[in-house]
């Protein structure tokens, strides 16, 4: 039962001049998983499909074996949150676009947000840290402080899936490494499914116990992250020399990248 | 009840609205009472409201003045600065872009056209005058219409290309203006030109009840979609990740917001600046919210429009300025003083 609590068949969306092709992938309720590829291979298009933005070519996507496409957007926005690559609030407080997260459950005739709402949305700014920062505007904070209120958003929703497309990048490491460990965290505490796309192959390997490595629409390779992050798999997706090696700490695969003049000395 | 009652105590966001709407409905009475009692002859407040209850003399001017020019002024002022606000904030809204008005769409221009073509060809001296707020109407309609078809596309709607669309079908409708004014006799281009500026004088009572009806249903049903519009601030993509579709949100929004400014536009002329000034002010004192701006838009809208008349009758007195030139003026000037206020503020 556990083995399909979010599964896309066959799946297939996407513009006249790029589509994606024949995805399958299937994840555990509780599963951390990463979806890595270059850019362009279609992790983006992937989302924006299953999201219902893009519409579907053939395919289906189901949550706990109920085909998205059968449930009302506001059951989809109560079950699966996403966070985009990019926040884009504009003049809005922290906290009324945190609170923003509870409008799947309002009736539109529900004007004001309960008691129950604000109790939920103050949650979890604390538990992402921006609650010192909810009377300011959005475009007042800063880049990393802007992902993790979107990330509150998205908690707000209380999903039971949550999707990030890159919530790293233009992030330094700090606050790199502070987001994902956010994720973590939720993902062992709340026992959140969490599904991101993520351009780092080193957080990657270290964060996710899933791995779907995508290339020019279709899926090259799927499963365990030192299964997928071999220098072959990544040179032939990536066109990259790299050399892997093992983290003594974690066990988990780490990429290094090798300039082209290092290849002609060898 | 329990559930509101704790709203405002412990979310003060409400309080603050609750007293906003309060202190704007109190400003609309304001400038209701001051329409009533001022002007070329000024008149106390009690004999103008036993006027209006229909006790005193039918006969004297006073009473002439009261119930056939100044309150038809006020309910008509109150519907049209009310609806063009309404419709600015919410087009402002759907198009998440501060700088749309109604006649940014080409509303004004195609009630202008419309108006200028029966003034030109003389249909309202044939059929009657009743024929300028129609035609102007259908102008308008032709215009919504056009830019709604043009911009629908395989069942979607493409907001960013609806205001391109607007913008042009709005210099193609200017442009046809000019080309009649240029060719039209002085007598009728003076009176395209004197409907043009707006005015809130409309000797027909059962079209000023219809604005103020129309503004009233409108602004209930806007309600109905404010939640789309406040997801709508994070674009069309992020509310549909939160479970709302903007699609029929936007075009149900659009066809009212634009109906309702071509109602205005046919009954009381060009009438500009109340649509964009006034939801600006209130974003800068209440954020973007729209359960506030949408209400708060209409009532602000409305008392100022009623004040903006009462000066463009009284300043020249006898005579009178066109209402748009007060509007622009007064409104402008408030907005650039606000501006500059909230700068040395941040």
């Amino acid at each position: 039962m556990s083995a399909n609590f979010f599964e896309i068949k066959n799946f297939s969306c996407g513009y006249p001049s790029f589509h994606l092709s024949d995805i399958s992938l299937s994840l555990t309720r509780g599963a951390f998983a990463g979806i890595i590829g270059p850019n362009g291979s279609g992790k983006t298009t992937l989302f924006r499909g299953v999201t219902g933005a893009l519409s579907t070519l053939s395919g289906e996507v189901l949550l706990e074996g109920k085909n998205l496409k059968n449930l009302s957007l506001q059951k989809r926005a109560q079950n699966i949150a996403i966070v985009t690559q990019t926040v884009d609030a504009g003049q809005i407080t922290v906290e009324d676009y945190v609170l923003m997260g509870r409008l799947p459950y309002h009736s539109r005739f529900q004007f004001f947000e309960t008691k129950s709402d604000l109790e939920i949305a103050r949650k979890y700014m604390e538990l992402t840290g921006v609650i010192r920062h909810k009377d300011k505007l959005m475009t007042e904070l800063s880049g990393g402080e802007q992902q993790r209120a979107a990330i509150a958003r998205a908690l707000t929703q209380e999903p039971e899936l949550l999707l990030l497309d890159e919530p790293t990048s233009h992030l330094d490491i700090t606050h790199q490494v502070r987001i994902l460990n956010l994720l973590q965290r939720l993902n062992d505490e709340l026992g959140l499914t969490v599904l991101m796309v993520i351009h780092d192959l080193n957080l990657a390997a270290e964060y996710c116990n899933q791995l779907i490595m995508f290339q020019e629409g279709k899926i090259f390779l799927q499963g365990d992250p030192d299964k997928v992050l071999t220098f072959e798999t990544i040179e032939e997706v990536y066109k990259t020399p790299v050399i892997t090696r093992i983290n003594p700490y974690s066990n988990k695969p780490v990429i290094f990248l090798v300039s082209e003049k290092m290849m002609r000395n060898r | 009840m329990e559930l509101e009652i704790w709203n405002l105590k412990n979310n003060p966001k409400y309080l603050t609205w609750l007293l906003a709407v309060a202190g704007l409905g109190v400003l609309l009475l304001f400038s209701m009472v001051v329409s009533l009692t001022l002007g070329e002859m000024n008149i106390g407040l009690l004999d103008a409201l036993k006027m209006i209850v229909g006790s005193g003399d039918p006969t004297s001017i006073e009473y002439m003045l009261v119930r056939q020019v100044r309150l038809p002024r006020i309910i008509l002022g109150l519907a049209v600065g009310g609806s063009l606000s309404l419709a600015g904030v919410i087009l402002q809204g759907i198009y998440r872009n501060p700088l749309v008005e109604p006649f940014t769409l080409g509303i004004s221009g195609g009630a202008s056209l419309g108006v200028a073509i029966t003034i030109v060809f003389g249909l309202h001296l044939t059929f009657g005058s009743f024929v300028l707020p129609l035609s102007g109407f259908l102008g308008a309609f032709l215009i919504i219409f056009l830019v709604y078809t043009i911009s629908s596309r395989s069942g979607a709607i493409d907001i960013q290309r609806m205001l391109l669309t607007g913008v042009m079908v709005s210099f193609v409708a200017s442009s046809a203006m000019m080309f009649l004014m240029s060719v039209s006799t002085s007598e009728n281009l003076h009176g395209i030109i004197f409907w043009i500026m707006g005015s809130l004088d409309e000797p027909d009572t059962s079209l000023i009840w219809l604005t103020l009806i129309s503004s009233l249903v409108v602004l209930l049903l806007s309600y109905l979609f404010v939640q789309a519009l406040n997801a709508l601030r994070l674009g069309e993509e992020k509310a549909l990740h939160l479970g709302i579709n903007t699609n029929v949100a936007v075009r149900i929004l659009f066809i009212l917001a634009s109906l309702l400014a071509g109602i205005c536009v046919s009954v009381a002329g060009v009438i500009g600046f109340v649509g964009l000034i006034i939801p600006h002010l209130l974003r800068m004192v209440f954020g973007s919210d729209y359960r506030i701006l949408l209400v708060s838009s209409f009532l602000l809208g409305g008392s100022f429009l009623i004040l903006s008349d009462v000066v463009a009758r009284t300043i020249i007195a006898p005579n009178e300025l066109p209402i748009g030139v007060i509007t622009g003026i007064i409104g402008g000037v408030v907005f650039i003083v606000m501006m500059s206020r909230k700068k040395t503020l941040v």
